[in-house]
């Protein structure tokens, strides 16, 4: 039975303490949140012990592993705590917020052997691993543009009081949805090595991103697009869709079907004589022993615990693999520190300019 | 005793687990109201007279147009199923989580003023706060009948995952004393809920669950399920029976029909022609595994 120690118990931490809690492999022994209500309620009916501060509960328990939901900016730090301690460490995404931060972790984890995984659940969604396993078979012929998308009615008000509205913490659009779609871009395809033509506005944060624009050039010679804004409120929930055209075909992918078509049949896609097919979730998900929300959250958890168990080193969504995407959001935001501003145009909007201006100026 | 068949609401909210292009046609369709009771309307001549809804928003307007119309539907009865998660979710994000709470706490009331003077709050009285937002969310349903009503799966596995055990016997007390309905549960672990629900002394409960050929969302496995089904008191309602159309609407019934002791089966259909052939089978093979039994 694996120890496992919870770590902010927000939105994401809640929802992985119900999961972890009920995997047959784990105890969850301690829990450390800030929020006193929330862990004053949890004592009192579910017997959870809560710490109000990492540190006590590290010296405290005897851990295996522990699990950091916390904001973003507190990320590095925390894991850097864990590591010292020799725990395993699965950590909400993004990353973190500096990319010196990460490549230090990284190795740090590597060198001790320790698992290491971040919270990029989408590589668990079936219709994301058809997709990606199409894209690597060589079916849609050469890859030569990537579109990627994410939209949500997150926020459709000039307010906020969280930190996910402060960009010191690692909140708005880029941090909450945009690293989800790059992580998917680097899952599906391969990590972009140059960014242009950034647009990063906000329409009713004060402080943060409401919507990331920008191109994308990878090392085959591809482009790609990325397409991202929280403020849509058409979208019921958080939608995202990757589409891959190569000179064979092409295939557009999100949580519920992946759809491809092939000018010319290939043998990762033996269904497909040319022509459209359509994959969908009921037969690309595989079960779970616990669902909440969807099984990619149950699966990832899983994964990591199976990966302690064997002690695997190489596994999806290391802390390795999720610093690709953090260093993808760093030259997003130098390419966008260059740029003049770009007034927002949207009526409802609070603010007349583009929110990179008045952070640089 | 819960009708055999009830009418679910997915497809009037843009909900389809298989296509987002298909739940946006229906979100574009389903934004008319008129074009919600015509299919409400086309269930209820069907024979249908039960709507199992999440309290959305839009769920209300649907509420004004029966409680004018109660000549026309003088047996119509709701099922509603709280909350619609998402509007929790995002204002989680944008408020915080007391924040939310907050929002969603009705505005008038002693019980409403006592939680905004932060006294719930402070003594941690979970039971206090979850009245409150069960009463925030029946609000929309005032005068229509709601003898069932159930908690979405959503916070069912999360206070179940979480081990929230006494939740649940909060939430069936208030549905029973308040309301003076029969509690019900959706969730997608049903053999660890019934575990559960057991272990605090709720007999025999009203429990939605997927329940389908090909083991969509049913957390523990198909056989594990029909064992379940076929050993455990508990009053089955089966949901996601078509499985979102991955199987031919014969064989989908058939398998639900087959399992005994499932008392209502929920499903939603856009079109008469849809809703005819669904209840009809629904109907045929009941009786013929009756016959069978």
């Amino acid at each position: 039975m694996l120890r496992f120690g919870m770590v902010g118990l927000g939105k994401m931490g809640l929802s992985h303490f119900a999961i972890v809690n009920t995997h047959p492999g784990v105890k969850v022994a301690a829990c450390c949140e800030q929020n006193a209500y929330l862990t004053d309620v949890l004592t009192k009916y579910t017997g959870l012990k809560c710490y109000d501060d990492t540190d006590r509960m590290l010296q405290n328990e005897q851990l295996d592993a522990v699990l950091i939901a916390t904001p973003s900016r507190l990320h590095a730090q925390l894991v850097d705590k864990a590591l010292e301690r020799n725990l395993h460490v699965f950590c909400e995404k993004p990353f973190v917020l500096h990319v010196a931060d990460g490549e230090r972790l990284a190795s740090k984890a590597e060198a001790k052997g320790l698992v290491n995984q971040v919270g990029y659940h989408y590589r668990f969604v079936g219709a994301f691993q058809e997709a990606a396993r199409i894209v690597r078979s060589g079916a849609l012929g050469k890859v030569h543009h990537i579109r990627a998308e994410a939209f949500g009615p997150v926020v459709l008000r000039p307010k906020g009081s969280t930190w996910r509205s402060s960009k010191d913490e690692g909140g708005g659009a880029l941090y909450d949805y945009a690293c989800h779609v790059l992580d998917l871009i680097n899952f599906v395809h391969t990590p972009p090595v140059s960014v242009g033509g950034v647009a990063i506005n906000s329409l009713f944060s004060r402080d943060v991103a409401d919507e990331v624009y920008c191109t994308m050039n990878f090392r085959d010679g591809a482009t790609g697009q990325l397409s991202v804004n929280w403020s849509d409120e058409s979208c019921r929930k958080m939608t995202t869709k990757i589409s891959v055209w190569g000179t064979n075909g092409r295939l557009s992918a999100d949580r519920q079907e992946c759809q491809i078509y092939l000018r010319a049949p290939h043998p990762a896609v033996p269904d497909c004589k040319g022509g459209w097919i359509s994959r969908y979730t009921t037969d690309l998900t595989q079960p779970v022993w616990y669902y909440l929300r969807g099984e990619e959250y149950s699966a990832q958890i899983d994964y990591f615990v199976k990966a302690i168990e064997s002690r695997s080193r190489d596994n999806v969504n290391s802390f390795r693999s999720a610093l690709q995407t953090d260093k993808l959001v760093e030259m997003i935001l130098a390419q966008a520190n260059g740029r003049p501003a770009v007034p927002v145009t949207a009526a409802a909007s609070v603010r007349p300019r583009g929110f990179w201006a008045r952070v640089f100026g | 005793m819960m009708d055999r068949v009830l009418f679910g609401d997915n497809q009037f909210f843009g909900v389809n687990h298989m296509s987002e292009e298909k739940a946006r046609a229906q979100a574009m369709r389903f934004q008319d109201l008129q074009a919600v009771i015509d299919v409400l309307d086309a269930a209820y001549q069907e024979g249908i007279r039960t709507f199992m809804c999440t309290t959305h928003e839009r769920v209300e307007e649907i509420c004004d147009y029966f409680r004018a119309n109660r000549d026309k539907y003088p047996d119509y009865q709701f099922y509603p199923c709280m909350p619609y998660a998402h509007k929790y979710a995002n204002a989680v994000t944008e408020d915080g989580m007391i924040g939310a709470l907050r929002k969603f706490l009705p505005e008038d009331g002693a019980v409403g003023a006592m939680f905004r003077g932060g006294v719930a709050l402070a003594s941690k009285d979970v039971e206090v706060v979850a009245k409150m937002l069960v009463d925030a969310e029946m609000k929309m349903f005032h005068g229509l009948s709601t003898p069932v009503i159930f908690i979405q799966n959503v916070i069912t596995d999360l206070l179940l995952g979480l081990g929230m055990k006494d939740a649940f016997r909060m939430f069936a007390d208030h549905v029973r004393n308040r309301y003076n309905a029969e509690p019900g549960f959706i969730t997608m672990n049903l053999p660890r809920l019934l575990d559960v629900l057991e272990e605090i002394g709720i007999d025999n409960p009203i429990v939605c669950a997927n329940i389908n050929k090909i083991d969509f969302r049913m957390c523990g496995g198909r056989d594990l399920y029909e064992k379940t089904i076929a050993a455990r008191r508990f009053r089955p309602v089966a949901m996601s029976v078509l499985a979102s159309g991955a199987l031919s609407p014969r064989e989908a019934i058939e398998y639900v029909c087959g399992q005994p002791k499932i008392e209502s089966i929920v499903f939603g259909a856009s079109s008469r022609g849809n809703i005819r052939q669904t209840k009809q089978l629904i109907d045929e093979l009941t009786v013929k595994a009756a016959a069978l039994v």
